[in-house]
């Protein structure tokens, strides 16, 4: 790979008076983040799977053809922690207008970099959703995926997310139930088992149930449309979308409709 | 049209204008894929007409997948519908021995268990389909001298001083394949000591559509049905008897034949040339590397035993395409490792587990041991007498067994 040797002219050239130190060290964050096989692995093995009802929720909702490879064009998109870009970048590549915002700082310049290196143009601020909600912005689609289980009041949080979109707009929201089988997935497993996430990583009591979200994303003015599980198959190494299997991880559909 | 983007960059290259190539390409390139194919052969040599000896055995799935991709309309009327297989032991000198194996399409629901098809039809109608597919550009008579990948494209540099580029490189370059050789993937194989005479006959008795296969101590022979009365035989022999046979003329060479196939089709002539192909199993240690995949003979040239060669190659062919073409719709990068890695997951168990299931059923039956020659009888007979297990060798020789890709199932990406 010459991925070490072309991308810090490419990143020098857009932004001259970046330290190279800095920006090796940002390469070196950028190719752990996308590496299929690091630190990340979890999160790549899931995508195909989150992608797979992103697409088709945000393709229903506005009468898009997946078959277009442009077939978001004309949407404006937030993703919120967004981290590396893994949601980002695919809905940049279909033509989305999109806004990556994180609230670690340290995650904008090395998902900057990986977009400049993939040739895409996306825009990566380090900002929270609520400062984003209270400065006026507005978008068609929100991606709101595996965050409403990290946050203090996850109400105010919802409520911005509602702010967000635009009448008609629409918000997907992933994040994990509550449960004896989750605390032994999410917690026993995925992080001290498994060790596919760092011990500490989740805190179970924040988990919600589908229940609790749907009341949740009404009372912040949403109105949900659909909900799937993402299940874990561990014979075929792979995530696939369930009707009936909310029982750990679940993905929703809301719409604003005022 | 030309294949490519406003920058010239495509979303695939396919290295390779041989069956499974434009097959590819034809997949990707009906879903939305921008394909280039790159040929060493001049296109005056793919459009060639005339009769050459060659011809392919296509599984029930590889046949729905043409149909899929608009090539079976062109050739239907010059397939030949298999109805039956036979196998059975024989001996050179005693003719085929009573018969071991039986099947019939009627015990699958599906219709016939294949069809032969002539490899001039099928090249002829890939180029016709090509030439009719904007998403397609052909570089014929063009040669790769070097390839580069890098994180966001590969490029390749044809003996022409042109230079290429897409997302993906897909290497159908068959069992000496340029693109795995430059990309440092190494292979792992063995030779037979086994030749395979590949030729075709006319005859004076009708064929009935049936199959025969005789399992003789130095090789599988397959006599295959062609329209009207024409058969095409593959033909394994130890090397030094097939340089023999192939070094004879051709009465003597049909005398050959004749003594281990017998007199059920009546008088044979050659129609026609006469092929050797060594036979090897060779596997490529990995099928993909960022921004590369490898297909048909270029990840697994097998034993042509079961002429599972081609299909294995479509069945690649089907589930490269539906992981490029589902990753494409969901914006994933297509030439990214972990979406390769699906295609590779997907096909090398199912590939392996067959190279080497024909390796070992050719390594029982190439032999005149009498212990083993009992052994075969009594499993050819379990086989025979088992309607279950009878149903799953019909069902998996016509490819319908398995995690089968949607284009095999006769629908589209």
């Amino acid at each position: 790979m010459t991925r070490a040797s072309t991308a810090p002219a490419t990143a020098a050239t857009g932004t001259a008076t970046v330290d190279p130190a800095e920006v090796a060290k940002f390469e070196a964050m950028a190719a752990e983040w996308w590496d299929p096989h690091g630190k990340f692995k979890p999160l790549h093995e899931m995508n195909p799977c989150r992608l797979d009802y992103i697409t088709r929720q945000i393709a229903a909702e506005f009468g898009r053809d997946l078959a277009d490879p442009q077939a978001f064009a004309g949407l404006r998109l937030l993703d919120i922690g967004c981290g590396g870009g893994l949601l980002s970048e695919p809905m940049a590549r279909l033509g989305a207008e999109v806004v990556g915002a994180d609230a670690a700082a340290g995650n904008i310049p090395v998902a900057r970099l990986h977009a400049e290196q993939s040739g895409l143009a996306i825009d990566y601020r380090n900002v929270t959703a609520e400062s984003l909600a209270a400065a006026g912005e507005r978008f068609d689609v929100v991606l709101n995926m595996e965050v409403v289980e990290h946050v203090a009041d996850p109400l105010a949080y919802l409520t911005a997310c509602h702010d967000l979109l635009k009448p008609g707009g629409l918000m997907i929201c992933s994040t994990l139930n509550r449960n004896a089988k989750s605390f032994a997935m999410a917690i026993v497993g995925a992080e001290w088992v498994m060790r596919w996430l760092p011990k500490g990583t989740h805190e179970w009591a924040k988990f919600i149930t589908p229940e609790e979200l749907y009341d949740l994303i009404r009372r912040a003015g949403l109105d949900p449309v659909d909900r799937k599980g993402m299940v874990f198959n561990p014979l075929a190494w792979s995530w696939s979308l369930s009707d009936r299997d909310l029982s750990v991880n679940y993905v929703t559909a809301s719409v604003r409709r005022d | 049209m030309d294949g490519s983007n406003e920058d010239g960059l495509h979303d695939v290259i396919v290295v390779g204008g041989g069956l499974n190539g434009p097959a590819l390409a034809l997949a990707l390139a009906q879903s939305g894929l921008r394909t280039v194919v790159i040929d060493a052969l001049p296109e005056a040599a793919r459009a060639a007409e005339d009769f050459d000896g060659r011809a392919y055995a296509l599984a029930l799935a590889s046949q729905r997948m043409l149909a899929v991709l608009g090539l079976w309309s062109r050739v239907a009327d010059r397939a030949q519908p298999i109805n039956e297989v036979k196998a059975s032991d024989g001996r050179a000198g005693e003719g085929p021995a009573p018969l071991f194996l039986h099947f019939e399409s009627g015990e699958i629901e599906e219709g016939p268990m294949g069809f032969m098809l002539e490899d001039r039809f099928l090249r002829g109608a890939l180029i016709e389909a090509m030439a009719a597919e904007p998403g397609i550009t052909r570089l014929s008579g063009e040669t790769v001298v070097a390839q580069e990948i890098d994180a966001g494209e590969a490029r390749v540099t044809l003996a022409s001083g042109r230079a290429v580029r897409g997302r993906v490189l897909a290497g159908c370059d068959g069992r000496a394949s340029g693109t795995a050789v430059r990309a440092g993937i190494r292979r792992t194989g063995w030779g037979y000591g086994q030749t395979a005479l590949v030729c075709a006959i006319e005859h004076d008795l009708p064929h009935h559509g049936i199959a025969q296969q005789f399992f003789m101590p130095s090789g599988p022979l397959a006599m295959l049905p062609l329209p009207g009365n024409r058969t095409a035989i593959v033909w394994s022999e130890r090397d030094e008897t097939a340089k023999a046979i192939q070094s004879l003329d051709d009465t003597a060479y049909l005398e050959a034949l004749r003594l281990r196939v017998g007199d059920y089709l009546g008088g044979i002539r050659l129609v026609g040339k006469r092929y050797t192909y060594p036979l090897s199993l060779t596997l490529a240690n990995s099928y993909v590397a960022p921004r590369l995949a490898l297909v048909g003979d270029a990840a697994h040239g097998v034993h042509p035993i079961a002429g599972q060669g081609l299909n294995l190659g479509l069945r690649d062919v089907g589930a490269l395409a539906e992981v490029l073409v589902e990753a494409q719709r969901r914006g994933e990068d297509i030439g990214a490792l972990d979406v390769l890695e699906r295609y590779q997951r997907w096909r090398r168990f199912d590939s392996t587990l067959l190279a080497l299931g024909m390796d070992t059923v050719n390594r029982v039956f190439s032999n005149d041991n009498p212990l083993l020659r009992g052994v075969r009888d009594l499993g050819l007979g379990a086989v025979s007498a088992l309607p279950g297990l009878r149903r799953r060798f019909i069902r998996e020789a016509a490819g319908l067994s398995g995690e089968v890709p949607r284009l095999l199932r006769g629908q589209a990406i």
